[in-house]
């Protein structure tokens, strides 16, 4: 049994050692957001966040995660409660299949957490490992952004809010 | 989302479960349906868009008694926002709230019959049938009203779900629906609402399916999770002609928890309790596997070019007019493109389950009544024993491995008939089987006279076969590797106007005398299929590229001498407001290795108009393209969902930028060497432009214009020009690698 804590609650996992995270939380915690790219970490489809690093979870498997805090996009809110990066996502309209957005999301949160105020550089550069192939790009990096002003201006009027 | 409540739903329990007003759906249309064609019916004035297969009125609109609205569509959600566009039809026509309507999409035991989502035909087609259909029916029930309240129809208004009377008497949709009175025939014309009056079409309306995508809610096929599933995985043979020649499957079937492995000749399955046993079930399988493969299956990557022009072709002259003519001044150019894979980043995954010899599949195919049909044929059942239930899928740009996997589905599904199975392809297969948009030749010959004006125009284009859809078993990858297999039906040519390999081939610029040959070519070397835009893409990059060649042979400016030949007003309109916006001033020098381009194309000659203009940089030491901006200005006719059109052209020109700049699908003699984004690297971040502009003309009362393919070969062209620009040198050949580049322009 490997214990497992995701989106702050925690999870007795009895599958094999070896298995990477992503068939974990899809398979055993119902969580959809993390998505099946490529199972190669060359996409960032399956992106979610371990102890504030954005981690490829096609890849890291969960005998090497007991006792990290895992985030997951079910991790910072939910559709009648959007968190302000899903609002910005929602607002900006940053989807067209969607399937790989929620990688990007968790990338782009990892960045956040470390740097609040990123450049429109340091974006593109945090995002580099995700593909989208419908061509969001410009939306997502508006995402990201809108995100980015939302938290700061949250964080200076009440510094208890700010990234989840 | 499609997902009904139970695996298993018959039609019979679906009509009677529906609630007592719930008017029955038309089954001798849903029959007729079934014969494939989609033509319009003899007798009958032609209806509107897709109300020609299925013209009643309930086909589309359902109105219960508590006065809740479906809608119903033939078309599937595939990413292009398609859902919220035909809800904002239905909403604006009937008067009432978009939230108040349930859509419900490509379902064999629901919807019309309306082929596959292609083409960018989703709003010709079915948009253009929900609007006359909500229009029809809202009539429909102000005449109800008008006979129970006894006041005319002028003295009555719907809106918010019910009609009014100037008296202030109102009767819900709700009370005016008994009897049937949807279940009638549309008629050829409709009272649509007043363009100017609109209040939901027209307006950028959030799309439903996006809150659920951001925070991980069931939005996928990928996500359903049906009591008592299990997770399947294929084994692939190495090579289009492989055949399994032998394996000991023991090992594998000792493995705790695998359920079962699923052999039919060269089809190789296993079936797990989990998913990642199946995965390693698989890898294991795939290791004692041992295959008879032919090393000279593929022709020579390096020569693919010639061998395709070498190859038997069925001509056909789509374009004759004048007489062959001399000018002043000759040009001649000859471009190619590889083969190219849709890539979708989700691998294609179905689930399946066989119960009392009925199948119930959950795709994100984009035709399920074509792929019930071929299912049927595979399995040999009878359709009417198959359910085909369109869920959402990464997105697919075309036939993709989403039939396939559905197959495979089927095959193990019926092998371990009471459990819902999973199957979903690993990214090798979605890489080495997707069927790839096929290699392309094209050759343009001109001539211009003294004042620089095209005299004469000769354009050949040599082209495989665009869509190898289902219909037929022999069109689903596994059905070939049966012990008792399907073979490939005979590839046929897609009829202009819209073509296949020649879509886009004849120009719409004024030429007096002209030929426009396509060399259709049977034999396919490699599988493929449609690829969004199909032959547009390839065709209005050789088009749009020979323009500006002809410009610079006629000293023109290219956006001016597009112009010159052009007589269609909405065209030139396109072209001088994307130019406008774009700052266009050729005169004017740009830093040095930055170039600007510009490329124009209406889709099909029939869809949606687009111009784009592109500005980039060409880093001379690496040869690398570095996009800087793009603008594009688009005529869609009346634009329902304007942030939908534009999100469409933004996602095709990075879409077509990454085809033309990165991608050509590698193989050896033997295999497909493009297995992952590794070896087949598509664009990311660091590669997108600046910024993209994209500059809406509507047209209110127009009719819709499909968009979806719009910018793929405009973009191409575009981006092509511009590096003639930036470099003096052009490029003919596609993708534009750093390599080429580099060899081009001599570094």
């Amino acid at each position: 049994m490997i214990t497992l804590t995701v989106n702050g609650r925690t999870h007795q996992s009895d599958a094999d050692p070896s298995t990477p995270l992503l068939y974990v939380l899809r398979d055993d915690l119902a969580l959809n957001g993390a998505k099946f790219g490529c199972g190669l970490g060359q996409c960032g489809a399956c992106t979610v966040m371990v102890n504030g690093e954005a981690i490829y979870s096609c890849v890291v498997p969960i005998a090497v995660l007991e006792g990290r805090a895992i985030t997951t996009v079910e991790g910072l809110g939910t559709a009648d409660n959007p968190g302000a990066l899903q609002r910005a996502f929602i607002d900006e309209q940053a989807a067209q299949c969607g399937y790989c957005i929620p990688g990007m999301m968790m990338r782009a949160h990892a960045l956040l957490q470390k740097n609040p105020t990123p450049s429109d550089e340091q974006i593109r550069a945090a995002l580099q490992p995700n593909l989208c192939r419908c061509g969001t790009h410009m939306r997502i990096l508006r995402a990201v952004r809108r995100a980015a002003q939302t938290l700061t201006s949250a964080t200076a009027t009440n510094p208890k809010e700010g990234v989840r | 989302m499609n997902v009904p409540p139970r695996i298993h739903l018959s039609r019979r329990t679906l009509l009677a479960g529906g609630g007592a007003l719930v008017v029955s759906f038309s089954l001798r249309a849903a029959m007729a349906q079934d014969a494939q064609s989609t033509g319009p019916e003899p007798r009958q004035a032609p209806l509107p868009g897709s109300l020609k297969g299925s013209p009643m009125l309930d086909s589309w609109i359902r109105i219960a008694a508590d006065g809740s609205i479906t809608v119903f569509t033939g078309k599937a959600e595939l990413g292009q926002g398609i859902r919220t566009a035909l809800v904002q039809i239905a909403a604006e026509q009937l008067g009432v709230a978009p939230a108040a309507i349930a859509l419900v999409a490509a379902d064999t035991a629901q919807t019309p019959n309306e082929g596959y989502t292609a083409g960018s035909h989703s709003m010709q087609d079915s948009g253009t049938a929900i609007l006359h259909a909500a229009a029809q029916a809202r009539d429909i029930l102000i005449g109800i009203a008008a006979g129970r309240l006894s006041v005319p129809v002028e003295r009555l208004k719907a809106d918010g779900g019910a009609v009014h009377a100037d008296d202030g008497r109102r009767l819900a949709y709700g009370e005016l629906v008994a009897g049937n009175v949807l279940n009638v025939r549309a008629q050829p014309q409709s009272k649509l609402r007043e363009a100017s009056a609109h209040t939901i079409m027209g307006k950028s309306m959030p799309r439903v399916d996006i809150p659920a995508k951001v925070t991980g809610g069931v939005a996928f096929v990928q996500d359903l999770r049906p009591p008592g599933m299990v997770h399947a995985r294929v084994v692939r043979p190495p090579s289009y002609s492989a055949r399994l020649r032998d394996i000991d499957v023991k090992p594998v079937e000792r493995m705790s928890g695998v359920l079962k492995i699923v052999r039919d000749g060269s089809f190789l399955a296993v079936i797990a309790q989990r998913e990642y046993l199946a995965v390693m079930a698989m890898r294991a399988l795939a290791d004692a596997a041992t295959w008879n493969e032919n090393a000279q299956a593929l022709p020579e990557e390096q020569t693919i070019f010639a061998h395709l022009e070498g190859l038997p072709a069925e001509d056909s002259t789509i374009l004759n007019v004048g007489q062959p003519a001399s000018g002043a001044r000759m040009v001649e150019a000859a471009y190619r493109r590889p083969y190219q894979m849709h890539g979708s980043i989700g691998p294609s995954c179905a689930v399946a389950v066989m119960e009392n010899d009925a199948l119930t599949l959950w795709t994100h195919s984009q035709g399920v009544y074509p792929l019930r049909k071929a299912v049927a044929e595979m399995l040999k059942m009878p359709p009417e024993r198959i359910r085909c239930i369109h869920v959402e899928g990464s997105g697919c740009y075309g036939h993709n491995g989403a039939d396939d996997v559905a197959a495979d589905a089927a095959l193990i599904a019926r092998a371990f008939p009471g459990r819902p199975v999973r199957v979903q392809w690993m990214r090798e297969d979605e890489h080495a089987f997707e069927p790839y948009g096929p290699a392309m030749i094209a050759r343009a010959k001109a001539a211009l006279d003294r004042d620089g004006t095209i005299v004469d125009w000769e354009y050949h284009v040599w082209s495989n076969t665009h869509s190898t859809r289902p219909g037929a078993a022999g069109n689903l990858l596994p059905a070939l590797h049966l012990a008792a297999p399907f073979f490939h039906p005979a590839p046929r040519p897609l009829p202009q106007p819209e073509g296949g390999g020649d879509r886009n081939a004849i120009p719409l610029y004024r030429l007096p005398n002209a030929r426009v040959i396509h060399h259709f070519i049977p034999t396919m070397p490699l599988r493929v299929s449609a690829l969004r835009g199909l032959g547009a893409y390839m065709n209005i990059f050789s088009l749009e590229s020979f323009m500006d060649e002809l410009a610079a042979a006629a000293g023109a400016d290219p956006v001016e001498f597009r112009l010159r030949h052009l007589d269609d007003a909405r065209a030139r309109e396109v072209i001088t407001t994307a130019a406008q916006h774009f700052g266009w001033r050729s005169s004017e020098r740009l830093p040095s290795h930055h170039g600007r381009g510009f490329a124009f194309a209406r889709y099909k000659n029939l869809a949606a108009y687009a111009a784009i203009a592109v500005e980039l940089e060409v880093e001379h030491e690496s040869g690398r393209v570095r996009l800087a901006r793009a603008v594009a200005a688009t005529d869609s006719g009346e634009a329902v969902n304007p942030d939908g059109i534009r999100n469409q052209i933004e996602g095709g020109i990075i879409q077509s930028a990454s085809w033309t700049l990165y991608e050509a699908v590698g193989f050896d003699r033997m295999r497909i060497t493009s297995r992952d984004w590794g070896s087949y690297p598509i664009m990311r971040f660091a590669g997108v432009p600046e910024r993209i502009d994209v500059h809406l003309i509507d047209r209110p009362g127009q009719p819709f214009l499909g968009t979806g393919e719009a910018a793929q070969g405009p973009a191409a062209a575009a981006i092509a020009n511009a590096i003639a620009d930036a470099t003096g040198v052009r490029l003919r050949d596609l993708p534009f690698t750093p390599e080429r580049v580099k060899r081009a322009i001599g570094v």
